[in-house]
C-alpha cells in the first residue's frame, strides 16, 4: 500500500513547489522588464514555463520510485524520495529561471511540453492492450504448465472439480474445452440467425425505405435497444424467455431445459440487432447515390436496386459487420452467465443446457478457490483463446471496413 | 421488345414483400421494446409498495433475551425478523422504554407481503387465515416502500434496499470518469491536432478501435491480474473497479472526441492560425469549446455504458454481500448491476420483484443520461 501513500505525499509536496514555481519565473520576467519592449507572451507563461520544468523531474524521478517499489525490486524509504523529487524539482525551477529572459520563445518552449504530455495520453491506449495480453498471457502459462495445451484445446471433457492427480503423478486431462467452446458457438450461431436478418433489413428499411418520420422514431428506439445493460438482458432471457420456451416446447411435446442455449441466444441476438443495423446503415449509405440512380434508371425496381447492385457493393462492409457482431456474441458474458446452464454439454440441441467460455471464466474466478489453484488458473487459460479469437475477428472486420470506406471516398 | 404483364406483376409483388419484409424486421426490434418494458414493470412495479402490519410493540426485559417477546404472540411468524432483531437495540439505547407500550405499524414479512400483492407466496393456510382476518381489521396496509431507497442490501427481501449500491455507483462513476476523461480528450486532440503521420500513431489508431471492441470480461482479466493481483490494491473496491471501467471508457471517450474534433471546419483553424496564435492556442481558444458538445456527448455516453457493465466487476468480485455505502474509495463497494445480478441468483421469490424494480430504477437512470445526451447534440449541434 506504500504506492499509494506515496501518491499522496507527492502531491502535497509537489503542489506548493508548483505554485513557487509559477510565482517565481512571473517575477522573474516582471524584474526583467524592459518598459518600450514589446513581449513575447504575458508573464502568466513564463510561471507555466518555470512549473513545467520543475514537473518534469520530479514526476519521472517519482514514476521511477513507484515502479522499484511495485516490482519490490528496492525498498526506498519515502522520505528519500520526496526530498529526491524536491531537490530535482528545485532544481529545474532553478534552470528554469536562469532561461528565463524577455527574449525567450516560451510560447513554443510550452508547446513542446503540451504535445509531449498529450503523446503519452495517446500511449495509454497501448498500455492497456499490452497490459491484457500480458496479464492473461503470464497466468495462462502457469495454467498451460500445469495442463497440457493440446489436450486443453481438444479435450471433450470439461470437470474441473474432479482434476485430481492419479498415482503416477499425473493430472487428468479434465480440463477440455471443446463442449465450452462448442457452447459457445451454439449460442453464437443463434444470436446471429437473429441479428443478422432483423439488423440488416431494418438498416435497409431506414436507407432505403423509411420517411423521415419512420427514421426520427426508429433510430432512437434502436438505440434504446442497444443501451440496455446485459444484466438487464440476462434477467430477461432467464426469467421471462426461459419458461416460455419450455412451454412452448412441451405443447409441442419436447422437452427443453431451464437452462437451454435457446434463450440466451435469442435475447443476445436482439441485442445486437442494433451493432448490425448502425453499421450496416453506414455501409449502405455510403454507397454512391449514382450506382443506384443508374440501376434506378434502366427501370429496376427499389428492391431490385438494394439486391442486385447496393448490397453486392457493400457486402465487404456488410460482411465485416456480421464478424464485428460475431465478435461480440462470443464475448459477451451477463446474458450467459444468468440464462445459459453451468453444465458442459457436448450437444446439437439448442433446447438442453449449455455452458460457454464466459460462463466458465465468471465461475472459475467467483468460486473460493485459492488464486493458483488449477481451475481459476483456468479462466486465464480460457481467456487467452477468447482473447485471440476476438482479436482476429477485431483485426479482420475493421480492416475490411475501413478499406470499403476508401474505396468509396 | 414487349413486356410481358405477368413478369411485371411478378416483379411487382416481389417489390412489396422485400419492402414490407423490411418494415416487419424494424417493428420486430420495436416490438420486442414494447415487451420487455411491459414486462419488467409488470414484474417490477410491485416492489414499490410494501405491507406493514399495525402491532402493540411491548418493551419489556424479557425482550432482550427474546425479542419476539415484544410482539402479540400471533403476528410473530407474519412480522419480519428485522423489526424484531432492532427492538433490543431501540432498548439499549433509550432505557426509559422499558415498560411501555406503543402502537406501531411494523414491516411484513416477504411471504406475508407477497400474498397482498397476489402473488405466490409460501404462508401455511392458518397463516393465511390470520392474515385475511387482518386485513379485515385494517391491521394491514400497503404503502410506499421508502426502504427501498434508503436501505443496504439485506438477506430479508423485505428489508433490501438499493442505497448502498447506489452509493457505490456514484463513486465508481467518479472514479472512472477522473481517470477516462482527460486522458481520452488529450489522447483525442494529439491523434487529430499533432500526431504525425507515422507508424507509431497508425499502431495506436488501429489500437484504440480494436480496444473498443474488446470483450468487457477480458478488462476484468486485466483489473484482476494487475490492479489487484500486482499491485495490491484492495479486491472489490471502488478504486479497482473505476479504474477498471475507466481503461474501458477510454477508447469510447477517444473516438467520439475525435469525431467531435474532426466536425470542425479548417477555416476556423487557418484563421487562428492566421492570426498568428500557436497551434495549442487553436486548440485550446478555439477548438475545444467549439467541439465540447460533442465530446460530453459521447462521454454520456460512454459513462451510461459504464454504468451497465457487470462483467469485469464480477471478475475483480464486486458482488459481495454488501450492506453498507462504501466509506472510501478503498472500502468493499457494490453497484447497481451487481446488485440485480445477486438479487437475481436469490432463491427467494420475493427477490424477483426486487431485482425487476432495480432494473427500473438503472433503466431510469441510462435512459435520462442517453436522453440527456440527445438533448446536448440537438441543442449544440452546429451545422458548418
Amino acid at each position: 500500500m506504500t504506492t499509494t501513500y506515496l501518491a499522496q505525499y507527492l502531491f502535497a509536496g509537489l503542489l506548493p513547489l508548483a505554485l513557487f514555481g509559477y510565482l517565481l519565473g512571473r517575477r522573474k520576467i516582471r524584474t526583467q522588464q524592459d518598459p518600450n519592449a514589446r513581449y513575447k507572451a504575458s508573464e502568466n507563461l513564463f510561471g507555466w514555463f518555470a512549473v513545467s520544468k520543475m514537473l518534469m523531474p520530479a514526476v519521472l524521478i517519482s514514476v521511477i520510485g513507484s515502479i522499484l517499489d511495485l516490482f519490490d525490486l528496492v525498498e526506498v524509504p519515502w522520505t528519500m524520495l520526496a526530498a529526491a523529487i524536491l531537490i530535482l524539482g528545485a532544481g529545474g525551477i532553478w534552470i528554469a529561471l536562469r532561461a528565463i529572459r524577455p527574449s525567450l520563445r516560451v510560447r513554443t518552449a510550452l508547446e513542446k511540453t503540451i504535445t509531449r504530455i498529450l503523446l503519452v495520453a495517446s500511449l495509454i491506449s497501448i498500455l492497456t492492450t499490452i497490459g491484457i495480453v500480458m496479464s492473461i498471457v503470464f497466468e495462462a502459462v502457469h495454467f498451460f504448465r500445469i495442463v497440457n495445451f493440446w489436450d486443453f484445446l481438444t479435450g471433450t471433457t470439461w470437470n474441473p472439480d474432479a482434476a485430481t492427480i492419479d498415482d503416477a503423478g499425473n493430472i487428468q486431462p479434465l480440463f477440455g474445452s471443446v463442449p465450452l467452446f462448442a457452447g459457445t458457438f451454439m449460442i453464437t450461431a443463434i444470436a446471429m440467425c437473429v441479428a443478422i436478418p432483423v439488423g440488416l433489413m431494418s438498416a435497409i428499411c431506414m436507407s432505403e425505405y423509411a420517411s423521415l418520420a419512420v427514421r426520427r422514431v426508429a433510430k432512437p428506439a434502436l438505440e434504446v435497444l442497444a443501451g440496455i445493460p446485459t444484466v438487464v438482458y440476462g434477467f430477461f432471457a432467464a426469467i421471462t424467455v426461459s419458461p416460455l420456451i419450455v412451454n412452448l416446447a412441451d405443447k409441442v411435446g419436447i422437452s427443453a431445459d431451464y437452462t437451454n442455449a435457446l434463450s440466451p441466444g435469442l435475447v443476445m441476438g436482439i441485442m445486437i440487432i442494433p451493432l448490425v443495423s448502425s453499421l450496416s446503415d453506414d455501409v449502405i449509405s455510403s454507397v454512391p447515390q449514382s450506382l443506384r440512380e443508374g440501376s434506378l434508371a434502366l427501370g429496376a425496381y427499389p428492391a431490385e436496386t438494394i439486391k442486385r447492385v447496393v448490397l453486392p457493393a457493400a457486402l465487404p462492409g456488410i460482411v465485416s459487420a456480421c464478424l464485428l457482431a460475431v465478435s461480440r456474441a462470443v464475448g459477451e458474458t451477463m446474458i450467459v452467465v444468468m440464462a445459459a446452464g453451468l453444465q458442459p454439454n457436448l450437444s446439437w440441441n439448442p433446447l438442453v443446457g449449455m455452458t460457454t467460455v464466459n460462463v466458465r471464466i465468471v465461475d472459475a474466478l467467483t468460486g473460493d478457490q485459492a488464486f493458483d489453484s488449477p481451475e481459476t488458473l483456468s479462466a486465464f487459460g480460457l481467456g487467452l483463446v477468447l482473447l485471440v479469437l476476438t482479436l482476429c475477428l477485431n483485426i479482420v472486420s475493421l480492416t475490411v471496413i475501413r478499406k470499403f470506406r476508401q474505396r468509396y471516398e | 421488345m414487349p413486356i410481358d404483364p405477368r413478369s411485371l406483376r411478378k416483379r411487382k409483388n416481389s417489390e412489396s414483400q422485400f419492402k414490407a419484409l423490411s418494415y416487419m424486421a424494424i417493428s420486430v426490434a420495436g416490438i420486442f421494446l414494447v415487451v420487455f418494458f411491459a414486462d419488467i414493470i409488470r414484474q417490477g412495479y410491485t416492489a414499490f409498495m410494501q405491507t406493514e402490519i399495525r402491532a402493540n410493540v411491548t418493551f419489556s426485559e424479557s425482550i432482550l433475551d427474546d425479542p419476539r417477546s415484544a410482539l402479540d404472540k400471533r403476528l410473530v411468524p407474519l412480522v419480519s425478523r428485522g423489526v424484531t432483531r432492532i427492538l433490543p437495540m431501540q432498548l439499549r439505547e433509550n432505557p426509559q422504554l422499558l415498560g411501555t407500550t406503543s402502537e406501531v405499524w411494523v414491516l411484513a414479512n416477504a411471504e406475508v407481503d407477497q400474498y397482498i400483492k397476489n402473488k405466490p407466496n409460501r404462508l401455511k393456510p392458518k397463516e393465511i387465515k390470520l392474515v385475511d382476518e387482518l386485513v379485515a381489521e385494517g391491521s394491514i396496509k400497503k404503502v410506499f416502500n421508502v426502504g427501498f431507497f434508503t436501505n443496504g442490501d439485506s438477506k430479508l427481501a423485505e428489508m433490501a434496499g438499493i442505497l448502498s449500491a447506489a452509493v457505490g455507483t456514484i463513486y465508481l462513476l467518479g472514479i472512472t470518469f477522473i481517470f477516462s476523461f482527460p486522458a481520452g480528450v488529450m489522447a483525442a486532440i494529439y491523434l487529430e491536432e499533432f500526431a504525425p503521420d507515422n507508424r507509431l500513431m497508425h499502431i495506436v489508431e488501429v489500437n484504440i478501435n480494436n480496444l473498443a471492441a474488446i470483450p468487457s470480461i477480458l478488462f476484468g482479466l486485466l483489473g484482476l491480474a494487475i490492479f489487484i493481483n500486482f499491485m495490491g490494491l484492495p479486491r472489490s473496491s471502488a478504486l479497482v473497479g473505476g479504474l477498471t471501467l475507466a481503461l474501458m471508457t477510454l477508447p469510447v471517450i477517444i473516438i467520439s472526441t475525435r469525431a467531435a474534433i474532426r466536425a470542425i471546419p479548417d477555416s476556423i483553424r487557418e484563421g487562428a492560425l492566421a492570426l498568428g496564435a500557436t497551434h495549442w492556442q487553436v486548440v485550446w481558444d478555439h477548438i475545444l469549446p467549439l467541439s465540447l458538445p460533442g465530446i460530453l456527448t459521447g462521454t454520456i455516453i460512454g459513462l451510461a455504458r459504464a454504468i451497465g457493465e457487470t462483467a469485469p466487476l464480477l471478475i475483480i468480485g464486486m458482488v459481495a454481500y454488501i450492506q453498507d455505502m462504501p466509506r472510501g474509495l478503498t472500502s468493499a463497494a457494490t453497484v447497481l448491476p451487481a446488485q440485480i445480478y445477486v438479487w437475481s441468483s436469490e432463491s427467494i421469490r420475493a427477490f424477483t420483484e426486487r431485482t425487476s424494480a432495480g432494473i427500473i430504477v438503472l433503466l431510469v437512470v441510462l435512459l435520462s443520461m442517453n436522453a440527456l445526451a440527445i438533448l446536448l447534440r440537438n441543442k449544440y449541434e452546429r451545422k458548418w
